[in-house]
């Protein structure tokens, strides 16, 4: 490296230009060092930074480290972030019991098994949208034709969303996940998606209460919840709109964007394709690697220290911010061999792209299903599928907490 | 070898289920861990092994009599 990055830039970190898919130049300076680094932030707030495997772990599995937004300190990466974070009480920001009790009334949905029964209709939403990037003639956006509606189409699917929603919804989640929108916007989407999962809980728990209507067993997440959470009155229906509009927002472009990383890297590293496409094992194997290599959730988890404690050998105190830095933990030279390395034949798991602890992702199965399925087909489909720009020219997402590319224009 | 389960911790990740399916599942009503077999034989020693790993909330436990 030419020159000492800047240790007192504010967080979140830039990353370096030249090599956008490694982590901003500071983390790797600084996570040999005893203890952790200290970082400033947007408002001049100061926050931990654990970028290492273990204090990763420690502080995810921490029962004395909260999520609550509502603690002073609580870190943000931006003033639309805190906005976020502070303007509705989501399962994100819930610390046990509390957090428990809602997390339970949606762990059957998201059990492995369950997942495994949707790949044939996740097979036929990708293949329609293989054919209708095909027909739209090459070059095509592959972010745009397949990345993006793919978890798109299954998410509605799962939540009973009608799929013809998908723009506000999708507008809505992009303006609540970015860093530089302004609070209100954050705010004002934030309501609006509020009011839509609303109308659709009344449609629902109307059309579940009227018994003359005959409705039969609920077929989606939306409709579930209405019968056996609202109506008995185990939860109230704002807490059921708040929980739809996490899986929403957390169902799409995370995979999305991990889907156009996963597939620039087959693309642009030709060995690491013909290992990767041996057998659906190496798919599956090849995925896990593209979690941790490309991990997408890149900026933070926050949390708040309520226990003076030790950690990496730093000393922290009760009140203290902490980001737990999922993508640091997952290119941890303690923890991989040549981290900075993308190789679909090691074994990348346990990673730490999920998240680790009691929030850890609750559609970790689906989106594993998604990128296999994705994965084992895409090259069937497309056997000359190429990059359609120099790898040089692509524009990444800087400005969201889950990094991305912004397009993928590839042909065939 | 010797599995124990704590399904209070448990979170339903569905880690075990994947990787170890003929030792853990997930209930049908709840998603929560249930243990299939106890005592797993040698060839799923390294699934579960993974399992105790990827477990986010430390909810597996191996004892070795």
């Amino acid at each position: 490296m030419a020159s000492k990055p800047d240790l007192n830039a504010p967080y979140p970190y830039a990353r370096d230009k030249r090599c956008p898919l490694d982590l901003p130049p500071q983390i790797a300076e600084t996570r040999n060092d005893d203890g952790m680094q200290q970082v400033t932030l947007w408002n001049g707030n100061k926050a931990w930074l654990a970028t290492r495997w273990e204090d990763v772990r420690t502080i995810l599995s921490s029962p004395d480290i909260s999520s609550d937004a509502e603690k002073a300190n609580y870190p943000a990466v931006s003033a639309s972030r805190s906005a976020q974070a502070k303007s509705y009480k989501t399962i994100f920001t819930m610390d046990p019991p509390v957090h428990g009790q809602y997390r339970r009334t949606l762990t059957k949905d998201f059990a492995f098994k369950r997942m495994q029964e949707l790949r044939p209709m996740i097979e036929e939403a990708l293949n329609s949208l293989y054919d209708q990037m095909e027909q739209g003639g090459k070059p095509a956006d592959f972010v745009e034709a397949v990345a993006l509606p793919l978890p798109s189409l299954v998410v509605s699917m799962l939540l009973g969303v009608p799929y013809s929603d998908r723009e506000a919804l999708q507008e809505w989640s992009r303006n609540r996940m970015a860093l530089d929108t302004s609070p209100e916007v954050v705010q004002d989407s934030a309501k609006k998606m509020g009011e839509y999962f609303d109308r659709l809980f009344a449609e629902k728990e109307a059309l579940y209460s009227d018994k003359s209507k005959n409705p039969g067993d609920p077929a989606d997440l939306v409709s579930r919840l209405a019968v056996e959470q609202i109506l008995p009155g185990h939860i109230t229906r704002l807490d059921a709109v708040l929980m739809c509009n996490i899986l929403y927002i957390a169902g799409h472009e995370t995979t999305a964007n991990q889907i156009g990383f996963g597939l620039l890297g087959l693309l642009t590293k030709p060995e690491q394709k013909a290992n990767m496409l041996q057998s659906d094992e190496s798919v599956k194997n090849g995925v896990e690697e593209m979690l941790r290599y490309y991990s997408v959730v890149h900026l933070h988890s926050p949390r708040v220290c309520t226990k003076d404690m030790i950690v990496g050998g730093q000393e922290i105190k009760a009140g203290d911010g902490v980001f737990a830095l999922l993508s640091g933990a997952n290119r941890d030279p303690k923890h991989y061999d040549d981290p900075d390395a993308f190789d679909v034949t090691r074994n990348a798991i346990p990673h730490m792209a999920f998240g680790f602890g009691i929030h850890q992702c609750i559609g970790q199965s689906l989106a594993r299903l998604e990128l296999q399925i994705l994965f084992e087909s895409v090259f069937k489909r497309f056997p000359n599928l190429k990059l359609a720009v120099p790898e040089e020219s692509l524009e990444y997402k800087e400005n969201a907490t889950v990094y991305g590319l912004k397009t993928l224009p590839v042909t065939w | 070898m010797r599995v124990i389960v704590h399904s209070e911790k448990c979170i339903g990740s569905g880690r075990c289920t994947e990787l170890a399916g003929s030792v853990f599942d997930q209930g049908e009503d709840d998603g929560i861990v249930v243990l299939v077999s106890p005592k797993p034989s040698d060839d799923q020693r390294e699934a579960v092994r993974d399992a105790v790993q990827s477990c986010p909330v430390s909810a597996i436990e191996i004892v070795e009599d």
